[in-house]
């Protein structure tokens, strides 16, 4: 378990744009009837993402008076799921995973880089752009190590290879979402041991 | 090893095109009207022949779970649940299916769904997974758009509804009931069994929770027939898996190759060997972060399958072989799982709240050597005391893989405080 807290300061009030109104809407029919509910997580997701990469109070309790629930229990959901961020996260946010098979390849590497080039975690770095925490495990352990930076994965990272993939986007530049190395997705970087032989498969 | 023409996920790597159509030349959606015409019974009977054990951990035998379903509605739907919130330290195989071959997945859960008479299915994406949430809504939209989902789903005359869930960061989540809770947006917190999700799971509704390999692979072996499923890998270890192979490798990659290929092999063949040799190896947790690690000594001649990993008191789990050189700080690289296990755990039941951190405390301190030898002991009393005594897996997950390092490096521990304690002694000097 971890402690989480709601920020001290909060917005006055939230409520989604017209479009996310809809979208919204479009999600609860996933639902049978009267487990509405359901559609608390991505209600919620996309409110923080509505709200700059936060979840703010008020929007917690409107996304449980849109689904008919007590605000306790909108609440827990919102403190239980870690990738609720219940303070305010830079324009890109980067997450670091540093469980065991990302360690073992140097998640330790990462870590220093973005503590030298954002600064400590869970801050915002001084322009305001960018902060970075570690995370558990993203599910991405052949590509080790690696982050997420808001929807994307960056894989086959090593220090240096943090270090210009922050200064690019703090610059405004674009970076490939993706291995950082000469591979296309998991396959080994030597070459292919398997589906050599399946026309497409082998990029063939 | 396993020859391509046995390969069930053909575009594992992505090259080739991931939509309806690529799947439609790999084979997928080839006859799924004539499969589902075939009727429930001789499906789930397939199944079972063909051996397929669930791919997300528990090995449970997929046709079984399936056939738990009640044969007739009582009035309540029934559902399929998918489960796709992979989070387990060193697995990233679903992840593969969802980018590169979604729709052996959606096909799979139209026949699964008609096999145990749901007519509805969801699927729950963990919520880090966003592109791959993404892909897969454009292949389920892409199969509604063809008319393989829906009303009269690809002709076969059985109506099925698919959608696409997400979660939003909790390991737990990946427990089926907790899934469910999940789903039914509440914490993820387990429930008791019994009930069991198929007589009362979502919404209270008989429900089938499974894994998203076990249902991708379930098209393929119904086509090709469970003689050939069943003829590969050992008796009870059927079939083809997908391996992850991390950590100290030369190359690390995903692979899908035949159950029982022996673990020196599927390192040396597809990743590139043990960074340094095989020599080298100093140890590897060979499914996932749950299960016990096992050292090179047993490593050498292990089978990597359900029954030949539990007999060297260690297991298959999700397949995720995580390699560690002699390089590795062994109590180390097992702290920072303890510290995972800490953090994921819901904290519903006391043994694995409260046994978590202190595991994870107390390993921690040993991989400073400050600790007394005699508290070894008392951790392994620990984890005996949180394994077995929670609602779900969790506390044994955590439990395990320090009982894994005490059992082979107990030694390592002993000299790191030795270690220590002769510093001290030298600095008091």
């Amino acid at each position: 378990m971890s402690v989480r807290r709601l920020d001290p300061n909060q917005p006055e009030s939230f409520e989604f744009t017209p479009e996310n109104l809809e979208w919204a809407k479009g999600q609860i029919a996933k639902y049978p009837d009267g487990r509405q509910a359901s559609a608390i997580i991505p209600l919620l997701w996309q409110a923080q993402k509505q709200a700059g990469g936060w979840l703010p109070e008020p929007a917690i309790r409107y996304v449980a008076d849109m689904l008919g629930m007590a605000y306790i229990r909108a609440m827990e959901v919102a403190t239980f799921y870690t990738m609720f961020n219940l303070t305010p996260v830079g324009e890109h946010f980067v997450q670091v995973c540093g469980t065991t098979p990302c360690w073992l390849r140097g998640a330790d590497d990462i870590k220093d880089a973005c503590k030298k080039h954002i600064g400590p975690e869970k801050t915002l770095s001084a322009d305001g752009k960018m902060s970075w925490m570690e995370v558990e495990c993203l599910g991405a352990c052949v590509n080790a190590p690696m982050v997420q930076i808001n929807d994307d994965y960056y894989e086959d990272l090593d220090g240096a290879k943090m270090e210009e993939i922050i200064k690019a986007l703090r610059d405004g530049k674009d970076v490939t979402p993706g291995p950082q190395s000469s591979r296309k997705t998991s396959e080994p970087i030597g070459g292919l041991t398997s589906l050599t032989e399946v026309p497409g498969a082998g990029g063939k | 090893m396993l020859k391509d023409q046995d390969r069930i996920f053909t575009n594992l790597y992505g090259y080739d095109d991931w939509g309806l159509d690529g799947a439609r030349r790999r084979g997928d959606w080839d006859g799924t009207k004539d499969i589902i015409a075939k009727g429930k019974d001789w499906i789930i009977e397939e199944m079972k022949q063909s051996g397929l054990r669930g791919r997300g951990g528990a090995g449970f035998p997929t046709g079984l779970k399936w056939s738990f379903m009640p044969k007739e509605s009582d009035g309540r739907p029934h559902y399929l649940v998918v489960n796709a919130d992979e989070s387990e330290p060193g697995t990233c195989k679903d992840r593969e299916i969802m980018r590169h071959d979604p729709h052996k997945l959606v096909e799979g859960c139209l026949i699964a769904g008609f096999a145990m008479n749901a007519n509805a299915g969801y699927i729950y994406v963990r919520g880090e997974f966003i592109r791959e949430r993404e892909r897969l809504q454009a292949a389920v939209d892409q199969a509604y758009e063809a008319g393989l989902l829906g009303k009269n789903a690809a002709g076969s005359g059985w109506d099925f509804d698919l959608y696409v869930h997400h979660g939003a960061g909790a390991y737990i989540c990946g427990e089926e009931t907790a899934l469910i809770e999940s789903l039914e947006g509440k914490k993820g917190m387990p429930r008791l069994k019994p009930p069991f999700p198929a007589n009362a799971g979502l919404y209270g509704a008989p429900t089938t929770v499974n894994n998203v390999e076990s249902i991708a692979v379930a098209p393929t072996i119904l086509r090709r027939g469970a003689t050939w499923f069943a003829g590969l890998g050992r008796p009870n270890n059927t079939g083809t898996k997908l391996f992850c192979i991390s950590g100290h490798v030369n190359q690390p990659c995903n692979v899908e190759e035949e159950m029982g290929i022996s673990m020196r092999e599927l390192i040396d063949k597809h990743a590139g060997g043990v960074r340094g040799g095989w020599d080298n190896l100093l140890a590897v947790i060979p499914g996932g972060s749950s299960v016990p690690m096992i050292p090179k000594s047993i490593c050498d001649d292990v089978l990597m399958d359900f029954d030949s990993l539990k007999e060297v008191q260690s297991g298959l789990g999700t397949a995720a072989v995580i390699v560690m050189d002699k390089s590795t700080d062994v109590i180390k690289a097992i702290a920072r799982i303890s510290a995972f296990y800490k953090h994921e755990s819901c904290g519903q039941c006391t043994p694995c709240r409260e046994g978590t951190g202190w595991m994870w405390r107390v390993v921690e301190r040993m991989a400073r050597g400050e600790a007394d030898k005699s508290e070894i002991d008392l951790l392994l009393d620990v984890t005996k005391r949180v394994e077995g005594h929670t609602i779900c897996a969790l506390g044994d997950a955590a439990a395990w893989p320090v009982q894994g390092l005490i059992r082979h490096f107990r030694h390592v521990i002993e000299e790191r405080i030795d270690s220590r304690q002769g510093a001290a002694t030298v600095a008091a000097e």
